[in-house]
């Protein structure tokens, strides 16, 4: 029963760090490149669709990973299998 | 995975609901996922209908509001592939507009109701049919289906570097790519980190365009089956219909994305396998 409750808890503390530092590593990333994109977008607004474009390009690449770490850490959430491991 | 399915369904509530929902529907002693498989054929053949009966009906005098969009979609697929791809686009273009209408198609599964397939199954068959039916609604959020696509990439990948730089180029430039020696000796030295750092680019980039579309469509279906624990009460029910609105409406905007992440890194990879040194 201790080793069950043992994973469960550095689970759940496993959970929250993937799910923690993906968001703030996703987050800055964002938040440098629309800084970038809006300083360029005052400097030459006739490129502005075609940055546009590239922009959202590279924010659906940044999110990756960070979404990739959801999707370990939700498995972790609901089919955890070092739990499985024990049965 | 029949310790914690047990513990998670006797334990009941959204956990259990969770669970039922993540569980696919599976043949051949539990490996292969009948459900992603048999929607992304069925999805990919309702693409293909749509485009074909666009396409057979094609006028050059005014074209009808169906014509004009799917000429949209063409033309928008053909530009991307044209700035990137400089070579004989009349395979390359194609494929790309399958990557991204296939994708679009079977990430828009995600936004019909989770529990409609349940409900209706549940009409038809009766409760208890209902609660041990399972099914996975959305191929892409299952990895074979994203792994599968972009084995094939990963293939065509290596076909197109064969082609452009010969079985015996292709080979020699594993061992000698990044880094360059002169002679003999500095050349052998070299060769193994060169196949090092060529072997994880190589294989980088399959994983790479699998996970990105698997993470992005897990983690939208999980949220939308989080949302759902929220209708469970009264209290909380009117903020679950906001919430699932405002998620869908985001998820639109990842569906789209995420299709054209793929169809453009797909298209950039073969560009950069087609072109030699």
């Amino acid at each position: 029963m201790e080793f069950i409750a043992n994973v469960q808890a550095f689970t759940a503390v496993a959970i929250g760090i993937i799910v923690g530092l993906g968001a703030l590593g996703a987050a800055l990333g964002i938040g440098i490149m629309g800084s970038k994109f809006l300083e360029s977008a005052a400097r030459q607004p006739e490129l502005v669709p075609m940055l546009q474009g590239r922009m959202f390009l590279l924010a659906g690449l940044i999110d990756a990973a960070f979404l990739i770490g959801v999707g370990v850490a939700m498995m972790f959430a609901f089919a955890n299998p070092l739990l499985a491991a024990l049965s | 995975m029949s310790v914690e399915t047990s513990n998670a369904e006797s334990a009941g509530g959204l956990t259990e609901y969770i669970v039922h929902h993540l569980s696919h529907n599976t043949v051949a002693g539990g490996t292969f996922h009948v459900d992603s498989w048999v929607i992304a054929l069925a999805v990919g053949l309702l693409g293909c209908l749509l485009l074909w009966a666009q396409a057979r009906k094609a006028t050059a005098g005014v074209p009808s509001k169906g014509q004009a969009f799917v000429e949209l979609v063409v033309e928008f697929v053909d530009s991307q592939v044209k700035d990137t791809f400089h070579g004989d686009r009349r395979f390359i273009a194609p494929l790309a507009l399958t990557i991204f209408v296939w994708v679009v198609f079977m990430n828009a599964i995600d936004l019909l109701p989770l529990d409609l397939p349940g409900w209706i199954i549940g009409q038809v068959a009766g409760h208890e049919v209902a609660e041990h039916t399972y099914l996975r609604m959305v191929p892409t959020a299952d990895a074979n289906t994203t792994f599968g696509m972009s084995f094939v990439v990963f293939f065509l990948i290596i076909f197109y570097s064969i082609k452009a730089k010969g079985g015996w180029g292709f080979t020699k430039e594993l061992f000698t790519a990044p880094f360059h020696a002169e002679g003999a000796a500095m050349k052998v030295v070299l060769a193994l980190p060169n196949l090092f750092l060529n072997l994880v680019e190589y294989l980088s980039k399959p994983v790479s365009l699998a996970m990105r579309l698997f993470g992005n469509m897990y983690a939208g279906e999980l949220v939308f089956m989080l949302i759902a624990g929220l209708f469970a009460s009264w209290v909380t029910f009117v903020p679950g219909v906001l919430l699932n609105a405002g998620w869908a409406i985001f998820h639109i905007l990842i569906i789209l994305l995420q299709a054209f992440i793929f169809m453009v890194l797909t298209v950039v990879y073969l560009a950069m396998a087609h072109e030699h040194h």
